[in-house]
């Protein structure tokens, strides 16, 4: 099954990781992301543009368009993992593994119901 | 990441929440300032620990005004208090959650207020700078020092100064109205603006010891932004700034020289940040409420949206400065708009611009080196060799000078072999 991992963290916190930090959080992270490549486990990952670049559609009659993200929350989305695991006890030691390559904040994991790859170039 | 750098980070990115809530509290910016650094020695000793809390500005605002208040007690009663210590691990969730409600009201106009005050009209914009790095971003004396190519004593009394001219100032503490909040803003965003470029305009000695100064100017803007969300203009200054830091791997080769536009490898533009700048300027065109920053970032953006030099829509830029100049009229903005038109409508109709410009930017590095470029495309070889001659003495760094000197070097090496009348 797979399972989507929504990453949650402060993003001013992030924001004020020094370059050095910020590279070093990526890099443990990649050696996660590789293993699970590795294991043919791993579904699109993305890394999300600060919330200040989002918009909002409030699909209201008529529909409204609104600076900033849907929710105005303490901890922002940052970014998502789909990865392919057995079971949510799989899923629970992949966010684990992720959470130990970069501490803090919060994931949530979130069992997919319908998946289309896409055709976008990247 | 280690436990300390998780820790500074923290701390750095709840500073202007934090100092600017303890700024209303008790109304003075020393008080607030040492609040806020012994709220930051107990984190120091209490995080490691304790792990960190939910809300690090929060805590950093209890903590620091009860350590503020004991100090005004301790001082009264002429007598120590025990080891308060005990106080600060008691801040339980109840606590923590009580403080967010105060706070989170004032938030933004806390933010605004901090950022505000160093915009003080009667500072010159050095000692806004400065004051503004030492109070919303934290950086130390030393730190701007270096950033500033000054000693630290000098920055010191550059601080000291600014903040006893502040603290004469009245500086308002009710919460703004809609218009004085939006002048406000203004105020602020035009000091980030130049904090980012008293990095930007560094020469390629000094590029990596300013760069701090882009990447600090990057953050507050951010920050302003996340107050403001619906404000283009921010939105708009944000963008520029990224479109501009962008390139900044590319502005100076390995010798230091500043690389042109035209001939920068763009291959070495961090396309994460062209990305979010032009998200930025996507969402503020939405609003149809054009301004100076937007239109810039425009600029900046259409330089950054072409794959090559010869993609470069400049048509749209000349009409872009056409708006600029209506908007802020100022003879750098025509000189500017001129090196656009010399691309659409060549040479000869930008030299024809630029001309009238020539008593109000006499002092002006640029001014000379533009319209030497222009005759020079022209051929008038000897005309542009004066104005070159001239932009040298008037270069104001050595990277400046630097690359006129090669423009005069082409000058010399095209005008010798075949000989043209134009040479001497």
């Amino acid at each position: 099954m797979l399972y989507a991992i929504l990453c949650y963290h402060d993003e001013d916190l992030v924001g004020s990781w020094s370059k050095e930090q910020d590279a070093a959080v990526m890099k443990k992270l990649a050696v996660v992301q590789e293993k699970l490549a590795k294991e043919g486990r791993l579904g699109p990952v993305a890394r999300l543009l600060p919330t200040t670049a989002a918009t909002t559609l409030r699909k209201d009659d008529p529909p409204l368009v609104l600076d900033g993200p849907y929710a105005e929350t303490k901890e922002q989305l940052l970014g998502f993992y789909l990865v392919d695991c057995k079971n949510l006890d799989e899923a629970v030691d992949v966010a684990r593994d992720l959470g130990a390559a970069n501490p803090g904040g919060a994931y949530e994991i979130r069992p997919v119901g319908l998946f289309v790859p896409g055709s976008a170039r990247t | 990441m280690t436990d300390t750098a998780w820790i500074d980070a923290a701390l750095t990115s709840a500073r202007p929440q934090a100092v600017g809530a303890l700024l209303r509290y008790f109304r003075d910016l020393d008080t607030a300032e040492e609040a806020f650094q012994n709220a930051c020695l107990r984190a120091l000793k209490s995080w490691p620990q304790n792990g960190p809390p939910r809300d690090a500005a929060a805590w950093l605002i209890m903590v620091g005004r009860n350590a503020a208040i004991d100090e005004v007690r301790r001082g009264r009663k002429q007598q120590p208090l025990p080891e308060d210590d005990q106080a600060i691990s008691d801040l339980d969730d109840a606590e923590e959650q009580l403080a967010e409600r105060l706070d989170g009201s004032h938030y933004r106009d806390d933010i605004l207020r901090l950022l505000f005050i160093c915009c003080h009209p009667e500072l010159p914009a050095t000692q806004q700078i400065a004051l503004a790095l030492r109070i919303v971003s934290g950086l130390t004396v030393k730190q701007i020092a270096r950033a500033f190519l000054v000693s630290e004593a000098a920055m010191e009394q550059r601080i000291t100064r600014a903040k006893a001219r502040v603290a004469d100032a009245d500086v308002p503490f009710e919460t703004p109205g809609a218009v004085e909040r939006s002048e406000r803003l203004l105020a602020v965003a035009a000091m980030i603006y130049l904090i980012f470029n008293e990095g930007y305009s560094a020469s390629g000695d000094t590029v990596e010891i300013r760069k701090p100064l882009c990447e600090e100017a990057i953050r507050l803007a951010r920050l302003l932004l996340r107050l403001f969300p619906s404000e283009p203009e921010i939105m708009g200054l944000m963008a520029l700034l990224l479109l501009q830091h962008a390139r900044a791997a590319a502005r100076f080769d390995a010798e230091g020289a500043l690389v042109l536009l035209d001939d920068q490898d763009r291959g070495l533009w961090n396309q994460t940040m062209i990305a979010e700048g032009l998200a930025l300027i996507d969402k503020a065109m939405r609003h149809r409420a054009s301004g100076p920053y937007q239109i810039q970032a425009a600029i900046a953006a259409l330089h950054c949206r072409a794959e090559k030099p010869e993609d470069t829509d400049w048509k749209q830029i000349d009409l872009l400065y056409g708006a600029l100049e209506i908007m802020q009229p100022s003879p750098v903005v025509t000189l500017n708009r001129a090196v656009a038109v010399s691309k659409v409508r060549g040479a000869e109709a930008a030299l024809e611009m630029i001309e009238p410009l020539a008593p109000r930017l006499s002092n002006y590095f640029h001014f000379f080196g533009v319209r030497g470029a222009f005759l020079m495309q022209l051929g008038r070889n000897e005309e542009a060799r004066v104005a070159f001659d001239r932009a040298i003495a008037l270069a104001n760094t050595s990277a400046e000078a630097a690359h006129i000197r090669m423009h005069l070097d082409r000058l010399m090496r095209d005008s010798k072999p075949n000989g043209k009348k134009a040479g001497k």
